[in-house]
């Protein structure tokens, strides 16, 4: 189902250069989703009309980067034409795919969960289920090849990152701060509480596109027990667990945006 | 038989680069590629190459590469260095200097030594490295293990495939060398977070010399001096995309000029973003040299991003013939001033303001 709400005046997007090769089309400067569906939108938009000298673009929480090549396009042109296409912007919650990501909360993977649980005055089991209850929002990919920016986490989940960030976070790591969620797509360091682990590989060099999830993308997480984990990490090892995204009408099958 | 050039000793950090990966910020991979791409593409034209083939990025100290193909083509730009053929029997050879190609054979070995005018040099073997590439380019990122060889840089014991088992006889070529020099300013265009800052940290930026710091590196120049002041809406932005060149200043003040192997995105503000053209100046420059920035609107640095391509485009109209015989006559090369012989003032769109 697509939520369709037309722009506030208050919320016109500004242009801002980023020096002669990259120009930030700025929604406003919040994490929102319905900004995030605008960004989503306008790079969709983007694609369709392929400008001669658009290299590439990058949706963040709040701003469109578009990267470009000022001999063959210079940013006065850029921005005509832009112009047209920031007219009638929907922020549209129906172009992304709905994502079902088995995830182990087993205090053996999710490291941080006690701890999370103890801060958030909660128990373990109620941080499990706030947690695994969200629809959350791909916002953004970024920080490392394949990570994904997750909101949509209830404000008690407002931690700030951890004092002492690890060296180590492992691949498949859930973790949250600030509201949000991330996955670790590879093992990296990080600072973030790490709630559970995913066996499902978000990153693949072999698939195309080689990331499993994109901006505007909806995602769930679904509890499975250890033994689950196990046995899914092993397919995902043989190279056999890809995911695919529920069926649902206006769903974007996984399209390439280059 | 395979042919591949032997890695006997690796250089200090020698990368496979090429113009970079395009096309997959959206997923949080960086672009990646040559820190000076006009001097990589200046070697694959002297190599007889495309220019934007991936070609070896050696930073400060070269390698010494064994040839075991029959034969294989080689030019070097960038910065001065001695560049050695040596012989089968382990006897001095030829000396090359950088900007000319050469042809070597089976059992000869390639000795590159410490660079000096800048920090990088690009070695381009006519035909290319056989390697795949990844995500379309050949690139390294050796932060995430991405791309090149194995993507790491190169390590003792390693055999680069060569896509072509021999190189055809002919004339070889040479190039005037480039003007590497740094500009006195590198220009920047304020934005797009200049509004973090004070107007006296902005003029902080702008009137100041700074250093640049060792802790630098293909992500980003680190750079040391005095601290820029952030204003009242202080050093944590909801994180927005990142631009080449992006100045990004964290809480503790100091400038970071965000490189080739940068991070798509980041959560400090950026208070200016370094001009296209003046990228390439930056990636040569060395821990310990000083740096000051003057600020231009983005019509100047369109004009200069339209110079440095035309300059480009016009590289291979410069090349010659390579007249000069190769001799063991060392000391008369090296008494030759190689680089600042041949400065073309009018094609240096750094002589702006």
């Amino acid at each position: 189902m697509a939520i369709v709400e037309p722009v506030p005046a208050a919320d016109q997007p500004c242009f801002l250069a980023s020096g002669d090769t990259a120009l930030i089309v700025e929604f406003g400067d919040r994490v929102d989703q319905r900004l995030s569906g605008l960004v989503v939108a306008l790079a969709h938009r983007l694609e369709q009309a392929a400008i001669p000298g658009v290299v590439e673009m990058v949706p963040t929480f709040r701003s469109l980067m578009v990267h470009y090549d000022p001999v063959k396009l210079p940013q006065a042109e850029l921005k005509r034409r832009l112009a047209p296409l920031l007219e009638g912007l929907e922020a549209t919650g129906g172009i992304g795919r709905r994502w079902r990501i088995p995830a182990c909360y087993h205090e053996s993977l999710g490291v941080d969960l006690i701890e999370v649980a103890e801060r958030m005055k909660l128990s373990p089991t109620e941080v499990i289920e706030r947690h695994s209850a969200t629809t959350f929002h791909v916002y953004m990919m970024g920080f490392l090849p394949g990570l994904p920016y997750l909101g949509g986490l209830p404000p008690e989940f407002g931690l700030p990152r951890r004092e002492n960030p690890r060296i180590r976070v492992p691949k498949g790591a859930v973790a949250v701060a600030m509201s949000m969620t991330v996955i670790y797509p590879l093992e990296s360091p990080g600072g973030w509480h790490i709630l559970a682990r995913t066996p499902v590989p978000l990153w693949d060099m072999g698939a195309d596109p080689p990331a499993l999830l994109d901006a505007g993308d909806k995602v769930m997480f679904e509890p499975i027990p250890l033994s689950r984990y196990e046995a899914m990490l092993a397919e995902a090892a043989a190279g056999r667990l890809r995911l695919l995204p529920e069926e649902s009408p206006g769903s974007r099958s996984g399209s390439k945006r280059a | 038989m395979t042919a591949a050039l032997r890695v006997i000793a690796p250089g200090l950090m020698t990368t496979l680069q090429d113009l970079g990966r395009r096309g997959y910020q959206h997923l949080g991979v960086p672009v990646s590629g040559a820190l000076d791409p006009v001097c990589l593409q200046a070697a694959n034209l002297l190599a007889g190459n495309a220019p934007g083939m991936g070609a070896l990025e050696i930073a400060y100290q070269g390698p010494t590469l064994a040839i075991e193909a029959d034969s294989v083509r080689i030019a070097a730009a960038g910065g001065q260095a001695a560049i050695d053929i040596i012989g089968p029997d382990g006897g001095a050879g030829q000396r090359l200097a950088p900007f000319e190609s050469a042809r070597l054979t089976r059992g000869q070995t390639l000795r590159i030594g410490a660079l000096s005018g800048s920090a990088i040099l690009y070695l381009a073997v006519e035909g290319g490295f056989a390697v795949a590439p990844v995500m379309g380019s050949q690139s390294t990122l050796t932060r995430g293990g991405i791309g090149g060889f194995e993507g790491r840089a190169l390590q003792a014991g390693d055999m680069l495939p060569l896509r072509q088992a021999a190189a055809p006889e002919r004339e070889e070529v040479m190039l005037p060398a480039l003007d590497l020099r740094p500009p006195a300013r590198v220009r920047v265009v304020l934005g797009p977070q200049d509004d973090h800052f004070t107007q006296a940290g902005l003029a902080t930026l702008l009137a100041s010399p700074y250093t640049i710091s060792r802790a630098s590196d293909r992500m980003g120049m680190r750079l040391e001096g005095p601290t820029l002041e952030h204003s009242a809406k202080g050093y944590n932005i909801v994180s927005d995309g990142i631009a080449p060149g992006s100045v990004q200043v964290p809480g503790n003040g100091l400038p970071i000029v965000l490189l080739a192997d940068r991070q798509t995105t980041g959560g400090y503000p950026k208070v200016a973003t370094v001009i296209s053209a003046d990228l390439p100046a930056l990636g040569r420059m060395t821990p310990g040299a000083k740096i000051a920035f003057a600020a231009v609107d983005i019509e100047t640095a369109e004009a200069a991003a339209r110079a440095l391509a035309l300059e480009i485009a016009d590289l291979p109209s410069r090349m010659a013939p390579a007249a000069r015989k190769h001799s063991i006559d060392v000391d008369k090369l090296l008494g030759e001033n190689l680089i600042s012989g041949a400065v073309d003032a009018r094609a240096d769109p750094r002589s702006e303001p």
